[in-house]
């Protein structure tokens, strides 16, 4: 063992509860994943596939029709332009690499919007690996393109049909996979969440967007943000975008969880506003529950958002202070997801429209000029049929 | 003597392995538990492992999940499961009650007091399915207060530093994971090694009892046989309840097979 583990905690939150069986998958991945951090060779590898292949880096880009009148600027930093349409590709190349170097050509995946299987099936055609990915049936309804993408990229999808048959249902159905496979197989977990080390490797695969976005916006301003803004789901644009900000304490760092139809109306994925503490898909964190403990069922118009837990750094960053988070609800995501196409000609997915939907509100509420940062985290090209169909029955 | 300790000894004089059958508790409805966990009782289950309905069973394949899913859908709470817990400690004083639940059940009810309450249930031991050794500190600080023995997981194949410190601080009983994946019957139950056994008697363990997959008279035997001092039955247990509940066998089709898994421990 190397001396100076990273601790599975932060603060109250994280750690590694799962079964006694993966625990040593658990220790031996973030034996590896240390290992590839000072490895500059992996590190160069990866770099590689990011630059010519991903296509990073990504485009900051100035909104210049949806502020027009007023002082405030937003800027949007764009994901969506990322292979794969959203940032998802970064950290599924980062672990599908890391698990080859490990020798697994097995990859197991979950998903909900269909964005992390799609990045997962990528980045396995590309470094020939085997993808196999679990998705609630309800999801792959909601998700047709991504389904059919996932395929053509040679994936094979399997349907879950337990519970609510979304995301959550899909990532126990990958868990209870892995504790049979995890000699041949790597679970490429989607989120900056789970049992440790998936929190910290997720963030730290998706960091570069916040080290590329804090350089890119110096340089059009002269000055860091006021504020970084990001959606919330399990947490993984916001941890990428947030982490080179983390110690700046001027700019303020706001999570945009999804309200869906209110935050009191009990179908919203809210968790850190909502959720009380507990123990989901092996780490400590916030989580939608009853009084008994029982899981709930989430609802947002974004899979990507439709989550009863949290990435246990949120829950810290939340506890601490140094981070502030919101709602939006699916209708203001809807209006922020028309008005970007409109304005700037820039089709947002749904959850990106999440963190644009509060940016928009803030400049609104701000008697003086804001200069913000929002994570575009993907496009939304495999929103339309829904946001279509949303769209006639407003 | 604790109510472990009392029936290995029994069972240990007697020359015998100790049997035990898992069900889901209000699968599919508190009544028909009761009255089922009674039936294994009465037809020489010699302790019980009782689950706890929970949403998201990581550690369970599809026939213990579905056994869940008929509780929740029944309404069972953990109020209820104590309820059913009270009534068998009530009816058989003396047959050692294991729980068997998820990190978040015991969290959501407060640490300290879910071992409160499952003690003053009459349960004897808790295996927390999703903490590891390397979580269980607070675990097993909360359940030794309570009086409560916690029960951890050790696979075969842990390396020796787990087997070490498993052995040195499961109580009751020490779970062997038989094999990978999740429960089931759909893979065999595979053997410890004879060096695993007698390593675990030289560190003075809890008596070792083999879990996960373990579906058949046959298998029994050959558990004993390997050094185990007990089974633990759970799919195949739940599938013949999920039979009975769907009309598709009597009662009694459950109850033989106990006597014949409880025969094949003798």
């Amino acid at each position: 063992m190397l001396k100076k583990n990273p601790s599975p905690y932060y603060g109250n939150f994280g750690g590694m509860f799962v079964p006694e069986l993966l625990v040593p998958a658990l220790l031996q991945l973030e034996q590896a994943f240390l290992k590839s951090q000072k490895d500059s060779a992996f590190k160069a590898q990866l770099n590689t596939l990011l630059t010519t292949y991903a296509g990073r880096p990504t485009p900051l880009t100035l909104c210049h029709n949806l502020t027009a009148g007023v002082t405030s600027r937003i800027y949007l930093k764009r994901e969506d332009l990322l292979h794969g349409g959203a940032h998802k590709t970064n950290q599924a190349l980062g672990q599908a690499l890391l698990a080859k170097h490990m020798g697994k050509r097995r990859i197991i995946a979950e998903t909900g919007a269909g964005q992390h299987g799609v990045a997962t099936a990528i980045a396995c055609a590309v470094l020939g690996l085997k993808a196999v990915v679990y998705m609630g049936v309800k999801d792959i309804k909601r998700q047709q393109p991504n389904v059919f993408r996932m395929k053509l990229l040679g994936a094979e999808v399997i349907p879950v049909t337990a519970g609510a048959a979304t995301l959550k249902e899909a990532i126990n159905q990958a868990l209870r996979d892995w504790a049979g496979s995890y000699e041949t197989t790597h679970y490429l977990l989607g989120t900056a969440a789970g049992p440790h080390p998936y929190p910290l490797m997720v963030k730290t695969f998706q960091t570069v967007i916040g080290v590329e976005a804090k350089k890119q916006f110096l340089k059009a301003e002269g000055r860091p943000p006021d504020a970084v803004i990001a959606c919330v789901g399990g947490g993984s644009n916001a941890i990428g975008i947030f982490a080179p900000f983390l110690n700046n304490k001027d700019v303020r760092l706001i999570g945009v969880e999804a309200a869906g139809k209110g935050l009191d109306s009990g179908l919203h994925c809210a968790s850190i506003q909502k959720g009380k503490e507990g123990v989901l898909h092996g780490a400590r964190s916030l989580i939608l529950q009853d009084r008994d403990g029982q899981i709930s069922d989430s609802h947002s118009i974004s899979a990507g958002l439709d989550y009863p837990a949290v990435g246990p750094e949120h829950a810290h960053l939340h506890q601490t202070g140094r981070a502030e988070y919101v709602g939006i609800t699916d209708r203001q995501a809807l209006e922020a997801f028309q008005l970007l196409s409109q304005k700037e000609g820039i089709i947002p997915a749904l959850e990106s429209a999440h963190a644009l939907a509060h940016a928009l509100r803030m400049v609104k509420k701000s008697r003086k000029p804001l200069r913000l940062l929002v994570n575009l985290s993907g496009r939304g090209d495999k929103d339309l049929t829904l946001a279509e169909k949303a769209l006639r029955k407003n | 003597m604790n109510r472990y300790q009392k029936l290995f000894s029994r069972a240990e004089s007697k020359g015998e392995g100790v049997f035990i059958p898992f069900v889901v508790l209000g699968d599919p409805d508190p009544a028909t538990s009761f009255k089922i966990i009674e039936g294994l009782v009465e037809n020489g289950a010699d302790a019980l492992e009782l689950g706890f309905p929970f949403s998201d069973p990581i550690a369970d394949g599809p026939v213990i999940q579905r056994a869940g899913q008929r509780a929740l859908a029944a309404g069972v709470r953990q109020e209820d499961c104590f309820r059913i817990i009270k009534k068998i400690r009530k009816k058989f004083a003396g047959i050692p009650i294991g729980l068997l639940v998820y990190a978040n059940l015991v969290l959501a009810r407060g640490m300290a007091v879910f071992f409160r309450s499952a003690k003053k249930a009459g349960a004897d031991s808790v295996l927390i399915a999703d903490v590891p050794l390397l979580e269980s500190a607070p675990f097993r600080r909360a359940a030794e207060q309570a009086g409560i023995d916690l029960v951890l997981v050790l696979p075969l194949h842990a390396g020796r530093e787990t087997v070490i410190k498993v052995a040195g601080k499961s109580r009751g009983y020490l779970y062997l994971l038989s094999r990978k994946g999740v429960t089931g019957v759909d893979q065999e139950a595979g053997l410890p090694s004879r060096d695993l056994m007698q390593d675990l008697k030289n560190l003075n363990a809890a008596p070792p009892v083999l879990g996960f997959g373990v579906s058949t008279p046959e298998q029994v035997c050959a558990a004993l046989e390997a050094g185990c001092r007990g089974v633990i039955s759970g799919s195949a247990v739940v599938q013949r309840v999920e039979d009975y509940v769907t009309g598709k066998a009597p009662l009694e089709d459950l109850f033989s097979f106990i006597r014949k898994m409880k025969d094949a421990a003798r």
